[in-house]
């Protein structure tokens, strides 16, 4: 069965092949620069401009941001998170675009953007609590301009427009310092692409000019339904609707979304507005480890996408290329393994919130009504004390 | 000076920008035509497009742009401009601006005002004379308040905007240009969140808010003709309640009925009641009566002053209670 079959007349035979949907190869306007081979390609546009030393570190983000991914799915399995939201296969176009940011550039992230965390500097740890019900969101987003997980699909596509046009009021846009001039990522799924919220942001964000990237992970599901389910054209393609540039770019491929991001950054910064990425890749895994993938996708797909594993191709890369060494490899696992088990022993550490504490901070200040409906609730549990409960 | 509800509004939005940089209004129409009621008139024209901004016709955007400008630091005002427009906004007051303060647990708190013109009596099409108070005070996280005359409407603008908590302000779009009341800016207001005895009386209490406090008024100084002193009760603060003067008045009187315009049926009416049941249940002379708008979708304008509780069925409710 063809996606296409199910989905109708293919647009692509109307308009031509780039506005096909869903491409194997990700289409000829796919921004490359490493391939599934681990060979380096040039793009005409496009280019990558750090040392084989940043190389070497997007490796071990993505090692790390994986190891991450597979504790915490293992935690879950074990009964210590209630749910986890898997990224395996999206650590190329989190890593990219989280390294391509600058520390006065803000991120809005959805619930799976752990590898931008890692790259934010969110400690991993923090990322566990939602999950496992301690908090609903456990750091400071202004810690390290790394927004709260927003779980209502789409809606921090908004708050990243508003905090954009908040930078250009602060007069951090354009001033050609580059401390200074600051962006924002708002990060989105291929299934966010058909809520209202994020079509209002293009449109707000067109309309003001605001410094905004919209980063979508085209990671071809939203739960069991297909790209196909959400658009008749490539994504990338609906930006020039809302007024602004859309491009695409290998969501597998570290060093494309990592110059494809920062180009765009650099445009938002520097005044000229918002930008559409497109980032092409593939859920690997489950939506959530509630779900199973097996009732509704082929088993092939996976085989084909696993081909183009995002952190394979740059270990290839680095050692055919003699860019790094057995003992590097070595480090990076090693670091694996520390960071996997300061998740496992930190989340069983996570100390549970009390009854009373889920009255705090509803308000900046606590009403008088809700103090009252507080303290008999209190008066309630203590009167079971001595009760053996 | 003698100023309308829409002129206080007016000049309680034009001093907090003055009073604070980061305040800011945003709507839709509300730059340089100054919103469709006049509201908003001529602050762009003296604070410039950036503080005064005319928005998309996207009533959620609007809000959840508010959400980041007010995470980045700034105190956005923003103006629905219908009460029956609010809900494509429902989701990002509901789910966002009501709970990242709680989310974020304390880190992040939302100084928005959503400004509603809300309530009948205008003549105006469907989804133009609606009230949805009770939606939003139902929703943990939200303060909700109403005002009801001209100095209360210039005060409590500037009250909404200087909480750290999101503020659903619902004005009387029917009071905006209907009386003139003086106002002394010297003044120290109440409190936001208190209601206030605006007439005393011994024999019952009438709770209103917002448009009903007019006819409340009216209610009062009728019955007064018939040798009955009815004590009227602006609740002012609809989330949270101010139940303290309201329980004390009814302590003393014995009967209670309140009045809004919104649908009866799980209003703030039913609200009310209960905790005057809960909390004077001796004192009760009378069950609580409820006067508002009937459980039907807001009619045609042809009969809304049918179908508004007018003061005859307020009237008619101060009888029930008194004959029981």
């Amino acid at each position: 069965m063809t996606h296409q079959a199910e989905f109708g007349p293919d647009l692509a035979e109307v308009f031509g092949p780039s506005h096909q949907v869903r491409h194997d190869s990700g289409g000829p306007e796919l921004v490359q620069l490493l391939t599934p081979e681990g060979e380096r390609v040039e793009h005409p546009e496009f280019s990558f401009d750090l040392d084989d030393e940043a190389v070497r570190g997007f490796y071990r983000d993505m090692v790390l941001t994986r190891r991450i991914d597979t504790e915490a799915t293992a935690l879950q399995r074990h009964g210590e998170l209630g749910i986890w939201a898997q990224l395996l296969g999206q650590e190329a176009a989190q890593i990219g675009a989280g390294r391509a940011m600058r520390t006065q550039d803000f991120a809005f992230p959805t619930y799976r953007e752990h590898g931008v965390a890692w790259c934010k500097g969110v400690d991993p740890l923090n990322l566990l609590g939602l999950f496992r019900g301690v908090d609903q969101g456990g750091w400071d987003p202004n810690d390290n301009n790394f927004g709260l997980y927003t779980i209502v699909i789409g809606a921090q596509t908004l708050h990243a427009t508003g905090y954009a046009m908040g930078m250009q009021r602060d007069g951090a846009v354009g001033t050609g310092d580059p401390e200074r001039d600051s962006a924002v990522i708002a990060h989105f799924g291929d299934g966010a692409s058909s809520q209202g919220d994020v079509n209002e942001a293009f449109i707000f964000a067109a309309s003001y000019n605001a410094p905004v990237v919209f980063f979508c992970q085209n990671n071809q599901w939203a739960i069991s339904e297909p790209i196909e389910r959400q658009t008749r054209i490539p994504l990338y393609q609906r930006a020039l609707g809302f007024g602004f540039p859309g491009l695409r770019v290998d969501g597998n491929d570290v060093l494309a979304t990592y110059a494809v991001t920062k180009a765009a950054l650099d445009r938002a910064r520097d005044g000229q507005g918002p930008t559409f990425v497109e980032a092409y890749t593939y859920r690997m895994g489950a939506h959530t480890t509630t779900d199973d993938p097996t009732r509704y996708r082929l088993s092939d797909d996976v085989e084909h996408w696993k081909l183009k594993d995002p952190i394979a191709r740059v270990e290839v890369y680095l050692k055919r290329n003699g860019l790094a060494d057995d003992d590097f490899f070595a480090g990076v696992q090693q670091e694996a393994a520390e960071l996997g088990a300061h998740l496992r022993e930190g989340c069983k550490a996570l100390p549970d919130p009390t009854p009373l504490q889920g009255f705090e901070h509803v308000y900046a200040e606590m009403t008088e009504e809700l103090a009252a409906q507080r303290d008999g609730y209190a008066d309630y549990l203590a009167s079971f004390e001595g009760e053996g409960h | 000076m003698k100023i309308t509800l829409a002129k206080g509004l007016n000049m309680g939005l034009r001093k907090a920008m003055e009073d604070n940089p980061k305040v800011l209004m945003m709507g839709e129409d509300v730059g340089k035509l100054g919103g469709v009621f006049r509201i908003t008139d001529g602050l762009q024209k003296d604070f410039g497009e950036d503080r005064v901004i005319d928005s998309p016709l996207a009533e959620s955007g609007i809000v959840g742009t508010a959400v980041g400008m007010a995470m980045r630091g700034y105190r956005p005002v923003v103006e629905i401009q219908f009460d029956g427009f609010v809900y494509p906004a429902y989701d990002q007051i509901v789910c966002q601006v009501a709970k990242i303060n709680y989310r974020s647990q304390g880190r992040v708190p939302m100084p928005i005002v959503i400004r509603i013109p809300y309530g009948g009596g205008i003549g105006a099409v469907e989804h133009h004379s609606e009230s949805p108070e009770a939606q939003f005070a139902h929703t943990p996280g939200l303060k909700v308040v109403s005002c009801s005359n001209p100095v209360d409407g210039y005060w409590m603008i500037q009250q909404a905007i200087a909480s750290d908590d999101p503020v659903i302000f619902l004005e009387p779009k029917r009071q905006y240009h209907a009386d003139k009341a003086e106002l002394d800016e010297d003044a120290t207001p109440d409190p936001l969140h208190a209601s206030r005895v605006i007439r005393q009386g011994t024999d019952l209490t009438l709770i209103a808010y917002g448009p009903m406090v007019k006819t409340s008024l009216k209610a009062a100084e009728a019955a007064a003709t018939e040798g009955r002193s009815i004590e009227v009760i602006d609740l002012r603060t609809l989330s949270p309640l101010d139940m303290g003067p309201v329980l004390d008045s009814v302590r003393r009187t014995g009967r209670a009925v309140i009045t809004h315009e919104a649908h009866v049926n799980l209003g703030m009416g039913s609200e009310v009641a209960a905790r005057i049941t809960e909390q004077c249940f001796y004192s009760l002379e009378a069950p609580v009566l409820r006067v508002g708008g009937f459980d039907t979708p807001y009619p045609p304008s042809r009969v809304e002053e049918e179908w508004l509780p007018d003061l005859d069925r307020v009237l008619d409710a101060v009888d029930r209670s008194l004959a029981f």
